[in-house]
């Protein structure tokens, strides 16, 4: 699926309660029609896209977060890829990553902002 | 020879291990031992009193061994003690003494508040004040605590755990008033009030009120705040038993408890006071850990000893609400002219103090809260030189293996049981290669455990390694973890990486102890933090499918069904328009629900009597059955029966991969049985069971294990096969597998679970049984849970909209994935050679 980011797709969109999300479990997110992939764990909030890169499926949201030495890492449930949350890069398979997203607490609402990656 | 006649009064933890002490040490066994206890329970462990509401059952806390040399009297509380004569009465005899040791413990105190003797408060103290606590509990939605206290969190955490919104009130104004001081009370408070526990601090309870129904109902507090409260503990500190010495005129110690002198002997050369209810030098010790000292001095002296009680160590570790929290020696710096290094991370929410002398070389004591690891070090170099440079002790990543080296071989290294270093180090010498050789010879790591991450690097140190390690976040291996989490009673995965791994967790071992946990009866599935370990298809209760659409597999036990259930499975299917298809373990898988229709699926099936099939998890999936004698002209038992029966058996069970079964009515197999994990074919006179069958990648037929067992013999056999199984499997390992790595194979499971030699068999027992009438339906439970039932949500901000991603064609009138097939994982098959 092509996306293609206009402009009104860069602004901050309130998704939830901070307390809504638990901690290392992940939940997926309409964002101006883009399904995300949202995990609040120890090291912060991460948006990801919900898009598995490497089956297609919109499955990312429902991974097992951890970690892989420093780096946050989220396990694909489908096939168990492991990307590391702050880069986006598979850390299993080279070249592969997936699509990351602004994300930000505000009075305890998560807002999440789309990024048009290059 | 002559034997004198010794009195225990109480069975308490100290009591017990007061006799288990003189046992030892009596080999001429000139002591004739009674022992009046009031309680109707022997000895049990109260440290760990709370597990009883994370499922640990009373048997699992038992601390008493039979003993035939101890004429042990439960409900028979000591009433009088005449000195003169000699002799301690109770309601219904007199046992006369020529030693008299009290261990009576203590007793709650209850403040003097209106309203403290309402039905529905409560103290903390015995097995029976949590059974009658949690009957009340029933129904209630509102509880509260008096005392912010370590009991106190103790107790919040309980009426958590009850499914209580819980408060806590507390005079002082931080918690654990006596361990920790006011910043790291702070930081505490904020964990705990995180948890949903409200704290209310610096502020007495002037009065409980009572509701309509005459029950407690709410407190009142001297700030003129009423919190509501329909069940209130009270934990607001102990009070030591000591009104038979009173009554005895034995003198009592400034604020109370039997006066007694460092050999715990009291003026009356024949009566010895020791744990809670004693009063050494005017000072009493609420912890076990000097009791324990104590029953080690009293011991000694029974037998011609010269053993004197040394001082306590009063320093605590403890996880409580899931907060590490530890305080060590002089955790508040009371000794003059000392020095404080603090350390206050906010953003990995560490508070850690250490105390130090005025000429900062010697440690004196401390306080960690959240990160609790530098404990065992830290603890046991107390009095001596710092093992480190403060900063480099006090900051977690610095904390592990810091200071091992410097610590001298006279430092003890468990408290509980006065094991030094030396002591382990002489152990390890002697061929002690693993902390449960270590736990067995020299006691350390046997009570508090918190010196086992020791015990490791020691053994790492002497240069004993083996590596297991599950990932890279656990040394230890699956089985390793099993035990580690059963014998400690850990009920969470942050709690087992922060004393026994490293780093956040990952795919593999999260999975892995989400299902030690649920083996080992850890509650719903879906509970606290075990959802957020779960694999997927345990986290929905449904299968994952390539295009991001579940499958959902009701159980049907044995392939039996009924018309009535059919229809509802095709009417249910039709409605929700899912594919349906034939299992090969004799049920119906019906493919392409999307998340949030889960529970709308279920709701439909458990209504008409289905339960879930556990086809998603690693655990018992079908036990298969030809249609045996009933109908077939060949059978020779009633294999169905059989079959629905075991699986009505084993549904639930989380083991270390998924388990297969089958039973075949005769000879002719057409059930299969001997491609499963374990398989049963009927025989003229009972049925022979085999184990370790295999079908997928690698197929292996089943070893006969045992022939022309009765159904409960057989019954009894499968129990201790899974729970061995479930017990010492590593990860995703199938019976198969497992058997054929066991050192001495199929001999040696025949000698552990049939001839006991290991001596588990009771145990292996008492689990299943503890399995068996502890199921529940997985999806019945989360269709009575809204927290539950919050997780099948499509999208967080647009629980509506259903997954776009998830589309249909049609394929042999049935509905499939509309998105093509991306290259699936390969497996390596076999290939021909021409």
């Amino acid at each position: 699926m092509t996306v293609t980011i206009t402009p009104t797709t860069l602004t901050w969109t309130t998704v939830c309660p901070l307390d809504r999300l638990d901690t290392d479990r992940g939940v997926a997110a309409l964002v101006a029609g883009e399904q995300v992939a949202l995990f609040r764990t120890a090291d912060g909030i991460f948006a990801v896209d919900n898009r598995d890169p490497v089956t297609g499926a919109y499955v990312l949201s429902r991974g097992i977060v951890g970690s892989r030495g420093g780096a946050p890492t989220l396990a694909s449930p489908l096939h168990k890829q492991v990307y590391d949350l702050r880069t986006g890069h598979c850390l299993d398979l080279p070249g592969v990553s997936v699509g990351r997203h602004e994300v930000r607490c505000r009075d305890g609402l998560v807002e999440v902002r789309l990024r048009q990656e290059t | 020879m002559n034997t004198d006649r010794l009195v225990v009064v109480g069975n308490g933890m100290v009591g017990q291990r007061f006799v288990d002490a003189l046992r030892a040490r009596d080999t001429d066994r000139r002591w004739q031992v009674t022992v009046l206890a009031e309680e109707t329970r022997p000895a049990y462990d109260r440290v760990r009193l709370s597990a009883f509401f994370d499922g640990v059952s009373a048997d699992e806390l038992n601390l008493h061994t039979p003993d035939d040399g101890v004429d042990l009297r439960l409900g028979e509380p000591a009433t009088s003690i005449d000195r003169a004569r000699r002799v301690v009465g109770t309601a219904t005899g007199e046992h006369p003494y020529d030693a008299l040791v009290l261990a009576t413990g203590s007793s709650a105190f209850v403040p003097p508040i209106a309203g403290a003797d309402l039905p529905g408060v409560f103290v903390y103290r015995t097995l029976d004040d949590l059974e009658a606590l949690r009957e009340h509990a029933r129904g209630r939605r509102t509880g509260a605590v008096i005392g912010g206290g370590l009991l106190g969190l103790e107790a919040a955490n309980a009426l958590r755990l009850l499914g209580l919104t819980t408060s806590v009130v507390e005079f002082a104004p931080r918690l654990m008033p006596a361990q920790v001081d006011l910043a790291g009370g702070a930081l505490l408070r904020r964990y705990v009030e995180e948890l949903g526990v409200t704290c209310h601090l610096g502020v007495a309870t002037t009065a409980l009120r009572p509701g309509p129904d005459g029950t407690v109902a709410g407190l009142e507090l001297a700030d003129g705040t009423v919190v509501e409260a329909e069940l209130v503990v009270v934990a607001a500190g102990i009070r030591p038993r000591d009104e038979l010495a009173r009554a005895a005129d034995l003198p009592l110690g400034p604020r109370g408890g039997v006066l007694v002198d460092a050999t715990c002997g009291t003026p009356d050369e024949r009566i010895w006071a020791l744990g809670e209810c004693a009063a050494v030098d005017g000072v009493c010790h609420g912890l076990v850990a000097p009791g324990y000292a104590m029953a080690e001095v009293v011991a000694d002296r029974l037998v011609g000893g010269a053993a004197t009680f040394a001082g306590a160590d009063t320093a605590t570790k403890l996880k409580l609400l899931g907060v590490d929290v530890a305080s060590f020696g002089d955790a508040h710096g009371t000794t003059p002219g000392c020095l404080d290094v603090t350390y206050v991370d906010p953003a990995t929410r560490v508070y850690a103090k250490l105390v130090l002398s005025d000429d900062a070389s010697t440690l004196l004591g401390g306080v960690l809260v959240g990160d609790a690891s530098a404990y065992p070090t830290l603890r046991a170099s107390v009095g001596g030189p710092l093992p480190g440079p403060p900063l480099a002790l006090l900051a977690p990543a610095g904390a592990e293996g810091t200071g091992l080296a410097a610590l001298p071989g006279t430092a003890q290294v468990c408290s509980c049981n006065a094991v030094t270093r030396d002591d382990v180090e002489a152990a390890i010498a002697q061929g002690a290669a693993d902390v449960p050789a270590l736990k067995a010879c020299t006691r350390a790591g046997t009570s508090c455990g918190s010196c086992v991450p020791m015990l490791k690097q020691l053994l790492d140190a002497a240069g004993v390694r083996q590596s297991t390690a599950l990932c890279e976040h656990f040394d230890a291996s699956r089985r390793e973890l099993f035990e580690i989490v059963r014998v400690r009673g850990i009920r969470t995965f942050s709690q087992l990486v922060a004393e026994h791994g490293r780093g956040r967790g990952c795919d593999i071992c999260k999975p892995v102890v989400a299902s030690i946990l649920a083996s080992l009866g850890g509650g719903h599935v879906l509970d606290g933090e075990q959802a957020s370990l779960q694999d997927t298809n345990d986290h929905f209760l449904a299968n994952l499918q390539r295009d991001g659409s579940y499958s959902v597999v009701p159980r049907i036990p044995g392939g039996e069904i009924t018309p009535e259930k059919l229809i509802v499975i095709g009417e249910v299917a039709r409605d929700f328009q899912l594919y349906t298809k034939i299992t090969g373990g004799q049920r119906i898988d019906l493919f392409g629900a999307r998340v949030e229709q889960l529970p709308q699926i279920w709701r439909r099936l458990v209504d008409a009597g289905f339960e879930s099939g556990h086809a998603y998890g690693k655990a018992l999936r079908t036990v298969k059955s030809c249609v045996g004698e009933t109908w077939c002209r060949y059978g020779v038992q009633d294999s169905v029966g059989l079959a629905v029966a075991l699986e009505l058996r084993y549904r639930g069970l989380r083991a270390p991969h998924k388990l297969k079964s089958a039973v075949s009515g005769c000879a002719r197999e057409c059930a299969e049985a001997r491609s499963k994990d374990f398989g049963i074919i009927a025989t003229e006179t009972g049925w022979n069971l085999y184990v370790g069958g295999n079908g997928g990648f690698r197929p292996r037929h089943a070893d006969l294990f045992a022939t022309d067992l009765s159904t409960e013999a057989l019954i009894s056999l499968v129990d201790r096969f899974l729970m061995y199984y479930v017990r010492t499997a590593d990860r995703l390992q199938r019976t198969a597998a497992w058997i054929e790595t066991m050192d001495g194979g199929l001999d040696h499971l025949r000698a552990v679970i049939v001839d006991d030699s290991l001596g588990l068999c009771a145990e292996l027992d008492a689990a299943m049984n503890r399995h068996v009438t502890s199921y529940s339906d997985e999806w019945r439970d989360v269709l009575e849970d809204r927290d539950r039932l919050r997780r099948f949500t499509s999208f967080v901000n647009a629980p509506d909209v259903p997954d776009p991603s998830i589309t249909f064609t049609e394929e042999r009138g049935q509905p499939v994935p509309a998105v093509a097939r991306t290259t699936p994982v390969a497996l390596g098959m076999p290939e021909v050679r021409r």
